[in-house]
């Protein structure tokens, strides 16, 4: 094969030629496309990226006892420190008590042992009245704890810079002081029992939107066109409705003098004094997520239904196939890929649902995405919070990803 | 074995489907076993409805079909055995072309080894041999097509129905396929009733036609007899090309009859659907049989004059200003002795009596 450069008529390479002629093109489509990928980025990548550094970042106290923890890390955890650590110590606390910043410090140590609040607090009250030299001495007599090895190898864990801590409370896991990974108490085991709720709930929550959706979407895509759009106004009307709205309105159907309780009463299902709690409890996050998340499912399942021509299920019943059979080995495998899309986007939507588990959930039916709320809103443990919000980030791409490799991504269809 | 005459029968069937008009209106059709009967008619004459209802996917509103003597109505699709090829094939997408004949085997408990020989069968019979893992997308039309045509013939079924199945290859390919229909119909002797809006192919094809029209059938006869003999203007008039008169009958008598057209000449004609002298009438010529400057006496001979000519290849197409009609077309073959066919010429223009048929007026 001749390697000869291609010319074109001026003496130009051709490939040169040809990629000024494009580069118009190039810096248009750019130029279209720039003012998304900057929102994108400030919205999306910025913040999500911002909420990954937020979960193991721990250098605050890193910056607040710098000296303390250099001296420490030379202590191999085995006796008590010598006095070069409690030097440091005083010197780093006698800082933060002139600028008053200690309170930061405080919560972050009783987090890593319960007992550091009142330690601090009471060292940084008397920390004036230390005389030089001999710091560990004062130190201990000051408050016991510092001659404690416990205390003091929970302050050698403090520091270091990046810590995984909050993803292993995430899954109820913890370091000991030895810094094994250990269970927590039984009594502090919530977050597991809030995953595996939350994957259960998604879970039912996308069976129903399909059991449901399955019917609705077929008649959806058979029905002569003046009954289909009647039909799909019906789907959508909810989509149009605002989710707070459409929840509430939840709560006033489920509540225990609401009317579908009247109506079980009415029919004698149960006693007047006994109503059933509809609401407050999972019961209530099922319906009501299904209820609202129903057109996720409809809409995919449609858009390939649609594509299905009439005449392979004529031509599946012509060649013998009963109905039934005609169904399920035609028309079924054919909605497969809009089974997937649609199963996808309610169980991944589901998974980290907000709104309604909040308001209808109660405490049996509220989800990990509401213990995130929480820790953003109430306990202010930002970094807890982050932890959460990417390990739920990191299971759904984990979920794209089986399905991906079970399905394959390209077998979905949205329309 | 006699062949049973009536081994497809329409008895009087209706078809609406609002309440108001009739698709079918009482149709009367017997269909020979083994036979190739095309029904042939423009869209919305009736004929997709007719085979819809011999599949089994429509219900006749009134009336009975019989398929060998049983009546058929209230037998679902599934269970009636006859095989249809669609007009996109239909072939099932998620399935390769063997599972895709296999699916009629499957479906009747047909075991395996006997089912893969009937499937080889089936596909060398539309050379396809070797496609048995290809996916339907992976085909080209015409191979879609012949897969089709191959599924519906695998389970041996009484009948096989063709809707339109060659309307969407191109004209090469929807030739070679005619043929090829008609070769595998010669060689298994099923019964084929074949839908189709396209007149070549019916007359290339077919035993018999069935011409729709208004959801009734205005001739059903043999292509030949068809083209030739057509017993009313609208049969004329959709098969093959066709020029006409209109006139009124001046004379009549026996095979022959005179009509005076509104130019106020007067032509010979052979009176196919008139009676008795007055009656209105349109007169039905094929072009091929008007002949250009004739040698040998003709009974009709008129001269015209000729409004454009057209070159076609192996025939020239002539238009004239004929007796008052200026959409006369005549086909003259190409040879050396048609010299004188120029724009604004006159010529002369002859046919005999037999040839012009005096039909119903439109």
């Amino acid at each position: 094969m001749s390697t000869e450069q291609i010319l074109s008529s001026d003496g130009i390479p051709l490939e040169i030629s040809l990629k000024k002629a494009e580069r118009r093109n190039k810096i248009k489509a750019i130029l279209l496309v720039a003012p998304l990928f900057l929102f994108l980025l400030i919205t999306y990548v910025f913040p999500i990226g911002d909420m990954l550094f937020r979960s193991v970042d721990d250098r605050m106290i890193t910056k607040m006892l710098p000296n303390t923890f250099t001296a420490i890390d030379k202590w191999d955890g085995k006796d008590l420190p010598e006095e070069p650590v409690y030097a440091a110590l005083y010197k780093d606390l006698s800082y933060l008590k002139k600028n008053k910043t200690y309170g930061k410090i405080i919560a972050r140590l009783n987090y890593e042992k319960g007992g550091f609040s009142s330690l601090i607090k009471k060292t940084v009250r008397k920390i004036n009245k230390f005389e030089e030299g001999n710091y560990k001495e004062q130190f201990i007599e000051v408050h016991k704890r510092w001659g404690q090895i416990e205390y003091m190898g929970a302050l050698k864990n403090a520091s270091p810079n990046w810590s995984y801590a909050k993803y292993l409370k995430g899954v109820d896991l913890k370091f000991d002081q030895e810094r094994n990974i250990i269970q927590q108490p039984e009594d502090r085991r919530i977050h597991k029992i809030l995953w595996l709720r939350t994957l259960k709930v998604a879970f039912w929550v996308t069976i129903f939107c399909f059991i449901l959706a399955y019917p609705i979407s077929y008649l959806l895509a058979t029905l002569p066109m003046k009954y289909s759009n009647l039909l799909m106004i019906c789907v959508l009307l909810p989509f149009w409705t605002s989710l707070l709205v459409r929840t509430s309105s939840w709560m006033v159907l489920l509540q225990q003098q609401g009317p579908i309780n009247d109506l079980i009463v009415m029919l004698g299902l149960a006693a007047n004094d006994a109503r059933p709690e509809l609401m407050y409890n999972v019961i209530g996050t099922f319906v009501a997520m299904t209820q609202i998340l129903l057109p996720f499912m409809v809409l995919p399942l449609y858009s390939v239904m649609k594509t299905i021509s009439p005449s392979l299920m004529r031509a599946g019943k012509s060649l013998g196939g009963t109905p039934f059979v005609a169904f399920r080995k035609i028309y079924f495998p054919l909605t497969v890929p809009g089974i997937g899309a649609g199963s996808l986007l309610v169980f991944i939507l589901a998974i980290g649902y907000y709104i309604t588990p909040a308001l209808v959930g109660g405490a049996s039916g509220s989800l990990i995405s509401n213990t995130i709320a929480y820790h953003m809103k109430s306990s202010l443990d930002w970094s807890f919070a982050a932890a959460l919000g990417t390990m739920l980030l990191v299971g759904v791409l984990t979920i794209f990803w089986i399905y991906n490799k079970l399905v394959g991504v390209d077998n979905i269809k949205l329309g | 074995m006699a062949k049973n005459k009536e081994f497809v029968k329409f008895d009087n069937v209706d078809k609406s489907y609002d309440g108001k008009i009739l698709v079918v209106k009482g149709l009367q059709l017997d269909i020979e076993e083994g036979e190739f009967v095309t029904m042939l008619g423009p869209s919305g004459s009736g004929k997709t409805t007719c085979l819809m209802m011999l599949a089994g996917f429509e219900t006749p509103t009134h009336g009975e079909i019989y398929l060998d003597g049983n009546a058929i109505s209230n037998i679902p699709p599934h269970k009636r055995g006859i095989g249809m090829v669609f007009q996109n094939y239909a072939l099932f997408p998620h399935m390769t072309v063997y599972e895709n004949l296999a699916f009629p085997l499957r479906v009747r408990k047909i075991p395996k080894d006997e089912a893969d020989k009937k499937i080889d069968k089936a596909l060398s019979m539309v050379s396809l041999h070797g496609f048995e893992a290809r996916m339907p997308m992976q085909l080209s039309g015409g191979q879609q097509q012949r897969v089709a045509v191959a599924r519906s013939l695998v389970f041996d079924p009484q009948v096989v129905l063709m809707d339109e199945p060659l309307g969407a290859l191109d004209k090469n390919l929807r030739e070679s396929m005619q043929y090829e229909i008609k070769h595998i119909h010669e060689s298994i002797g099923v019964t084929v009733v074949y839908v189709t809006h396209d007149q070549t192919e019916a007359l290339t094809m077919s035993s018999r036609i069935a011409v729709f029209n208004d959801g009734k059938v205005q001739q059903l006869s043999s292509p030949d007899e068809l083209y030739e003999k057509p017993v009313n203007s609208f049969v004329a008039e959709f098969i093959g090309e066709n020029n006409t008169f209109t006139g009124t009958v001046s004379d009549i008598s026996g095979e022959t009859c005179k009509v005076k057209l509104n130019s106020g000449n007067e032509i010979l004609a052979n009176p196919i659907s008139v009676k008795a002298k007055g009656d209105k009438t349109t007169v039905s010529l094929r072009p091929e049989r008007a002949l250009i400057n004739p040698k040998d006496k003709m009974d009709n001979n008129h001269k015209g004059k000729i409004k454009e000519v057209i070159y076609h290849g192996d025939h020239t197409r002539v238009r004239i200003d004929l007796l008052g009609n200026d959409q006369f077309i005549l086909k003259i073959p190409n040879s050396t002795s048609n010299l004188d066919i120029k724009l604004g010429n006159d010529i002369n223009v002859g046919w005999n009596i037999k040839d012009s048929r005096a039909l119903d007026p439109k």
